[in-house]
């Protein structure tokens, strides 16, 4: 009998979206009614939750997907069936510890990573035991790897060596000098999202090659192009996080340089875009195949952002205001999210073939999903362009009066909020549904 | 279809070396304002930032939350610094919690702030467009 511990992964990913998206509703609240239960849940509090159980949604499903892949579609024999166990028992408990450094203000890390840094430590004992297991499976199993075990396997390995590199605050070598650990700080943050990408968007080409059932998908040489560009741009590309922070500015060519690659990431989507879409063979997977409809506008959309913003006389005015947060919403949610989706469909159909994936209110939860989502991202466009504003051009009134001036795009940001919130409860709920009876079995 | 590895493992043990050279370079780089490292005290503030989750809504050179203004110049800021620091730290208005800081952790916070502000300027007005797309910005040391 396979294992069930997949499901048990993505079964807590789905509880971690959930979670996180009510800690961020909560806390968008805060911003409209300042005052709100800031005496037991400031924003501050509320912020970390929220950042967390996002981040684990992602990185907990990406990885219960993973797994999932390797041992029930290939029907792989894991390596070590003990070390899932564990890395799951790790993951669990360290996410329980990380509730609680939170909950009892435990907190003396930094943004992405507020918990108490012993806890580090675990993490990446996961991601290491994750990655001999995935390692030592593949060797055994794989010659001439497609494009996503290569993606997999990259993810994991500089998820390790990012999530050590945001720590390393912890030496005086760095923390005293204050320019180079901040940069270092945004390196590590920005390339820890690029690691995840990695296995995210590795999932992506899995499940086009299997829906599409055609392998060339993911070993034909343009996706490998890809990969290395992507990779290039992980390792070398962070630097248009922090190019108004002074650091060398070779460091900051070198990113603008690198970053600038993506136009062609962009002109081949816009090629390929009529072609993938006719090729995609959607009969069995009608809503895994929407999901990855949807990626493929959210990344057309936030990679003309993201060129955008690579570019310093635009980043000059864009950075530091909420322009930058709709980028990093209309990724997590609409690029990540959507593609997990299309996953966790995907293996609701893998486990029942007769589970009918597109009801009629599924279907209903994915469009208001993406109307609520682009009008979400909107809103902060608006708020960013006002705020960038009053920071460049009006430089008149104090910051409490321009924060003020944006409630109505707040209003608009908490609403359709909510509408995301509620959408992806409604499409995730008869898959979590599905998930619990296979436990159950 | 079974792919030919090799090449793919070449690419990356090069794109790993660059990329072990470029960290090298990174990390032994300064900073291209030239300042003192921090002192004991403004550390001790630094911790006292983090242990309180300030990022959560304040900004440092842009990067952080959204909820509070931006904090890299409020030392040197005109019509700010040290006292009204100070005076905010503990005043918990609108959604800034009420803090209970002692006056040694008031200092150490505003110390903090203080050393940051020396790092440099944000937002920098003293800032060209460039034809390339680059912005040339002056920084103080060049001032």
């Amino acid at each position: 009998m396979k294992s069930k511990l997949p499901i048990y992964f993505l079964l807590f990913a789905m509880l971690a979206l959930f979670l996180g998206m009510f800690f961020g509703m909560t806390a968008s609240f805060q911003y409209l009614m300042p005052e709100f239960i800031k005496e037991y849940v400031p924003f501050s509090k509320l912020r970390p939750f929220h950042v967390t159980s996002v981040i684990s949604w992602i990185v907990l499903s990406a990885t219960g997907c993973i797994y999932f892949f390797l041992t029930y579609v290939e029907k792989f024999k894991i390596f070590s069936p003990f070390l899932v166990k564990l890395h799951f028992i790790i993951f669990l408990l360290t996410g329980i510890a990380i509730y609680f450094s939170f909950a009892f203000d435990y907190t003396k890390g930094r943004e992405y990573f507020a918990f108490y840094p012993v806890l580090m430590i675990p993490i990446l004992l996961g991601w290491v035991l994750f990655g001999i297991n995935y390692f030592k499976t593949l060797y055994k199993n794989v010659k001439g790897w497609p494009v996503y075990y290569w993606m997999w396997g990259t993810g994991i390995v500089f998820m390790c060596y990012h999530l050590m590199e945001a720590h390393f605050w912890l030496f005086d070598f760095f923390r005293l000098n204050f320019i180079k650990d901040f940069s270092v700080q945004w390196k590590s943050t920005g390339s820890f999202t690029g690691s995840w990408n990695m296995l995210v968007y590795g999932i992506s080409i899995y499940l086009m090659s299997k829906i599409k059932k055609d392998s060339n998908v993911a070993t034909n040489k343009m996706a490998f192009f890809f990969y290395f560009l992507g990779l290039t741009n992980l390792m070398f590309g962070w630097a248009h996080h922090t190019y108004l922070v002074p650091t060398q500015p070779w460091i900051r060519y070198v990113a603008y340089g690198i970053s600038m690659t993506e136009w062609i990431v962009l002109a081949s989507i816009i090629y390929n875009w009529k072609r993938s879409v006719l090729k995609v063979e959607k009969e069995n997977h009608p809503m895994a195949y929407r999901f990855l409809l949807a990626t493929d506008l959210w990344i057309f959309i936030n990679i003309i952002i993201a060129l955008l913003f690579s570019i310093p006389a635009i980043n000059y005015y864009t950075h530091g205001t909420h322009i930058t947060v709709a980028h990093s919403m209309g990724t997590t949610i609409g690029i990540n999210t959507t593609i997990l989706f299309s996953a966790l469909f995907f293996i609701a159909h893998h486990l029942y073939p007769d589970f009918e994936t597109d009801k009629k209110w599924v279907k209903r939860g994915f469009i208001s999903f993406n109307i609520s989502l682009f009008i979400f991202c909107v809103s902060l466009f608006i708020a960013g362009g006002m705020r960038s504003y009053w920071m460049y051009v009006s430089k008149e009134g104090s910051f409490s009066e321009m924060q003020d001036s944006l409630i109505p795009y707040y209003i608009s940001f908490f609403v359709f909020g909510i509408g995301i919130f509620v959408s992806l409860l409604v499409v995730a709920l008869p898959i979590f549904k599905l998930f619990l009876q296979k436990i159950k079995v | 279809m079974i792919t030919n590895s090799k090449p793919y493992i070449l690419s990356i043990a090069i794109l790993i070396l660059l990329f072990s050279v470029y960290n090298y370079i990174v990390y032994n780089t300064e900073g291209y304002v030239a300042v003192e490292k921090l002192s004991p005290v403004a550390v001790e503030g630094q911790q006292l930032f983090q242990s309180n989750r300030c990022w959560s809504c304040h900004q440092l050179y842009g990067l952080g939350g959204y909820l509070g203004p931006d904090l890299t110049n409020v030392y040197s800021e005109k019509n700010k610094g040290p006292l009204y620091i100070k005076a905010f730290l503990n005043s918990g208005v609108k959604s800034m919690p009420q803090f209970n800081f002692s006056e040694q952790e008031k200092l150490a916070l505003v110390e903090y702030l203080k050393q940051v502000d020396e790092t440099g300027i944000y937002p920098n007005y003293n800032a060209k467009i460039e034809a390339t797309g680059w912005v040339k910005i002056k920084y103080r040391n060049e001032e």
